[in-house]
C-alpha cells in the first residue's frame, strides 16, 4: 500500500534533489480513505452503516431526551402516567426512575432512614478510592478496611447509637450489590491465593483438599450453591438456630468466587520460571518471604486482566441472589415497576441500573489498565 | 574497602592450612528416578580453597553442587556444610543457605525488584538487617562488581553480563562463607564472560571459598586451588590445574580437554 504512493509521489522532475514527500498516509482524511472508500463496495457499505448510525442515534436521542417525560403529578398517593403512556413508544418515562429511585437505590429499607445506605454507598466508594491508591498500599490499608466496614454494618443493621433497628430482610438495592461483592471479594482473593498455593503444596493432604475445594465448587452452578445455602443448609442448623440469609448467600458467592479466583492465581503462579523459586530458596528465604516478595508479586502482576474479569463477573453475578429472595440492586428495579402505574416501564428502569453497574464495571475495568502499566513498568526496557 | 580485602585474604591464607574443612560430601548418591546421577561422590573443600568443577554436559557436576545448598535433596551418604550436617531438619538447612551463596546460570535476579531492592531482600528479611544497613552494604557490593549506578535500575535494562554481576553482588550482601557458581558465564555473550570472571577472580582474591561449575579452563588456570573433573556422575581426577591439564591420567578426561580444546 505505502510503497505504491511512495512511488505515485516521486515527480518527474530532472532535479533528483527536487523531490517532494509521499502522499500522506496518516491523518484523518487518509486513513478514512485508506478504510472507509477504498473501493465502491467499500464506500456503499460505509454509507449504508453510516446512515444507520445517525439515524439509530437520532431516534434514540429524541426517545431519550427530547419527547421524554421526567416527572408526573402525583394525586393522592398515586402517580399519574396518563402522559407517559401516550407517548409510549414515541419517548422515555424517566418519571419512573424520578418517582421510584430511591426503591430502586435502597428498596424497602425504611424511606425516613435512606441516609444510612446512601451513607455506605458513599463509603464503599470512597473504600475503594482508597484501596486503589498506591499510596495506601501498606499495613495501613487493613485497619481502614476493618473499621470503614464495621461502620458499614452498624449504619446497616442499627440498633446502637441511637440508630433504629432494621432487619436484613428489609435491606436492599446498591447497598446489597456493594455489600455481596465487596466482601464476597474481599474474602474471596485471599482465600483464591491460599488456595492456589495449596493446590501446588508439596503436602499430600492440603493439596488433595484445595483441588478438591476447586472442582466441587466449580462443578456447581452458582445457583445452586444459592439454593443450598438458603433453603438445604438451615435443615442442617440446630433448632432454634438462625444464621442470616444474607450471610449465606455472601458465603456462598465467596467460595463460588474463590474457587475461579484461585485457578486464574494458579495460571499466575505456574508461569513463574522455576529459577525465581530457586534464587529465592538460595538466598534463605523462608516459604511465606519468597512467596510474599518474590513469587505473588510476579505472578498477580501477570494475571491482572483475568483477575479483573473475574472479578467484574462476580459483580453482575451477585445479581443472581434474587431467586433466593434477596433484594439486590436488579431485583429492587425489577421490583419497582411491579406497581400497576408503573408497569411497563422496564426499559427506562434497566437502562438506569445498567449504567449504574457500567460506572462500577468500567471504572474497575480502566483502574486495572493504568495499574497494569504501572505495576509492569519493570518489562519495558 | 582494599583494607578489608587484604585482610579478609590473610586471614583466610592464615587459616586454610588446618582449619576444619568448609565442605565435606561423603558417599553421596542421588537419582533422578531410574537414573543414578551422583555415584558415591567424596569431596573435601577447605575453608578458603576455590575448586573448579568441569565435565561434559550430563555429568552430574550442577547437581553435585546444588546438593550443597539443598536445591536437590541426595538420597544416600553425608553432605556436611560450614560444620552441619544436611538433613530434612528445616533449621539446619536455613542455617546453611544463610552461608552460601548461590549463583546461576541464567542469573534468577528477581526482575520485579530494583537492583538495590534484589540485593537488600535476603539481608532484611534473612539477616534481620536494619534496612540503611542493608543498602550501604549493597552500595558496597556493587560498587565491588563495579555497577553501583544501576542501581535504581530493573534487572531487565540491565546487559546479561551486568545482570550476573549484580546476581554476585546479591549472593554476597548475605556475607556467606561460601559461594557457589552453577555456570555463570554460560548464559552470557562471548565479549561478557570477561567481566563476570574478573568478577570472580576479584572475588577469589578475598579468600571466599568457592566451587565453580564452569568450562573456562583460564579462569580454572588462574583461580582454582583444584580442579575436579566429573563423568557420569562419578568424580575421576581432581588435582592442582596445571597438572590435571598438561597430564590426564584418564582416558575420559584426555576426551573431554581435547573436545574443550578444539572448542577453543
Amino acid at each position: 500500500m505505502s510503497d505504491i504512493t511512495a512511488n505515485a509521489a516521486v515527480p518527474h522532475q530532472s532535479g533528483a534533489e527536487r523531490r517532494q514527500p509521499p502522499v500522506a498516509t496518516t491523518g484523518l482524511v487518509a486513513w478514512a480513505r485508506m478504510n472507509l472508500f477504498s473501493s465502491w463496495i467499500n464506500t456503499a457499505i460505509t454509507l449504508a452503516l453510516g446512515y444507520l448510525v445517525v439515524r439509530w442515534t437520532i431516534g434514540f436521542i429524541d426517545w431519550a431526551f427530547l419527547n421524554a417525560i421526567w416527572s408526573v403529578p402525583v394525586v393522592n398517593g398515586q402517580a399519574q402516567t396518563q402522559a407517559c403512556r401516550e407517548i409510549k413508544g414515541v419517548g422515555a418515562c424517566w418519571a419512573v426512575v424520578t418517582e421510584k429511585h430511591r426503591f430502586i437505590l435502597f428498596g424497602t429499607y425504611p424511606y425516613e432512614e435512606h441516609w444510612r445506605p446512601l451513607l455506605v454507598c458513599v463509603l464503599f466508594v470512597a473504600l475503594y478510592i482508597v484501596s486503589a491508591m498506591r499510596r495506601f498500599w501498606n499495613m495501613m490499608l487493613i485497619p481502614i478496611w476493618v473499621v470503614t466496614l464495621t461502620v458499614i454494618g452498624i449504619l446497616m443493621w442499627g440498633g446502637i447509637f441511637g440508630l433504629t433497628y432494621v432487619p436484613q430482610e428489609r435491606w436492599g438495592g446498591l447497598p446489597i450489590t456493594l455489600i455481596l461483592s465487596t466482601f464476597g471479594l474481599a474474602f474471596a482473593f485471599p482465600l483464591a491465593v491460599l488456595v492456589a498455593l495449596g493446590r501446588r503444596s508439596k503436602l499430600p493432604a492440603i493439596k488433595t483438599l484445595c483441588v478438591l475445594y476447586v472442582e466441587l465448587i466449580r462443578g456447581v452452578p452458582l445457583i445452586s450453591l444459592l439454593f443450598m445455602a438458603s433453603v438445604m443448609f438451615p435443615l442442617f442448623l440446630p433448632e432454634g438456630m438462625n444464621i442470616d440469609k444474607l450471610l449465606r448467600a455472601q458465603v456462598a458467592i465467596t467460595l463460588f468466587a474463590g474457587a475461579y479466583l484461585a485457578e486464574v492465581v494458579r495460571a499466575g503462579l505456574q508461569t513463574l520460571p522455576r529459577g525465581q523459586y530457586e534464587a529465592a530458596d538460595a538466598l534463605g528465604l523462608s516459604y511465606w518471604q519468597k512467596t510474599g516478595f518474590i513469587i505473588l508479586p510476579q505472578a498477580l502482576r501477570l494475571v491482572i486482566p483475568p483477575l479483573v474479569n473475574t472479578f467484574i463477573g462476580f459483580f453482575k453475578d451477585t445479581s443472581l441472589v434474587l431467586i433466593i429472595g434477596i433484594f439486590d440492586l436488579l431485583t429492587a428495579g425489577k421490583t419497582s415497576i411491579v406497581e400497576p402505574a408503573w408497569q411497563g416501564f422496564g426499559i427506562e428502569v434497566y437502562i438506569t441500573i445498567g449504567l449504574i453497574y457500567l460506572v462500577f464495571c468500567f471504572a474497575m475495568s480502566k483502574y486495572s489498565q493504568d495499574l497494569e502499566r504501572e505495576l509492569n513498568r519493570h518489562r519495558r526496557r | 574497602m582494599s583494607e578489608t580485602i587484604e585482610t579478609e585474604a590473610q586471614i583466610a591464607s592464615a587459616v586454610r592450612a588446618d582449619a576444619p574443612p568448609a565442605i565435606v560430601l561423603q558417599g553421596v548418591n542421588k537419582w533422578f528416578g531410574a537414573l543414578h546421577v551422583l555415584r558415591d561422590v567424596n569431596l573435601s573443600v577447605a575453608s578458603g580453597e576455590r575448586v573448579v568443577v568441569c565435565g561434559p554436559s550430563g555429568s552430574g557436576k550442577s547437581t553435585l553442587i546444588r546438593c550443597i545448598n539443598r536445591l536437590e535433596t541426595h538420597q544416600e551418604g553425608k553432605i556436611i556444610v560450614d560444620g552441619i550436617e544436611l538433613s530434612d531438619d528445616l533449621r539446619s538447612l536455613d542455617a546453611i543457605r544463610r552461608e552460601v551463596g548461590m549463583v546461576f546460570q541464567s542469573f534468577n535476579l528477581f526482575p520485579h525488584l530494583t537492583i538495590l531492592e534484589n540485593c537488600t531482600l535476603a539481608p532484611i528479611w534473612v539477616r534481620r538487617m536494619p534496612k540503611k544497613d542493608a543498602e550501604e552494604l549493597a552500595m558496597e557490593y556493587l560498587t565491588r562488581v563495579r555497577i553501583p549506578e544501576q542501581a535504581k535500575k530493573y534487572p531487565g535494562q540491565l546487559s546479561g553480563g551486568q545482570q550476573q554481576r549484580v546476581a554476585i553482588a546479591r549472593a554476597l550482601c548475605m556475607k556467606p562463607k561460601i559461594m557457589l557458581f552453577d555456570e555463570p558465564t554460560s548464559a552470557l555473550d562471548p565479549e561478557m564472560i570477561k567481566e563476570v570472571l574478573d568478577t570472580m577472580v576479584m572475588l577469589a582474591s578475598t579468600g571466599m571459598t568457592m566451587i565453580c561449575v564452569t568450562h573456562e579452563m583460564g579462569f580454572a588456570r588462574q583461580v582454582a586451588d583444584r580442579v575436579v573433573f566429573m563423568d557420569r556422575g562419578e568424580i575421576v581426577e581432581s588435582g592442582e590445574p596445571e597438572s590435571l591439564f598438561s597430564d590426564p591420567k584418564t582416558d575420559r578426561l584426555k576426551l573431554f580437554l581435547s573436545q574443550i580444546l578444539r572448542g577453543h
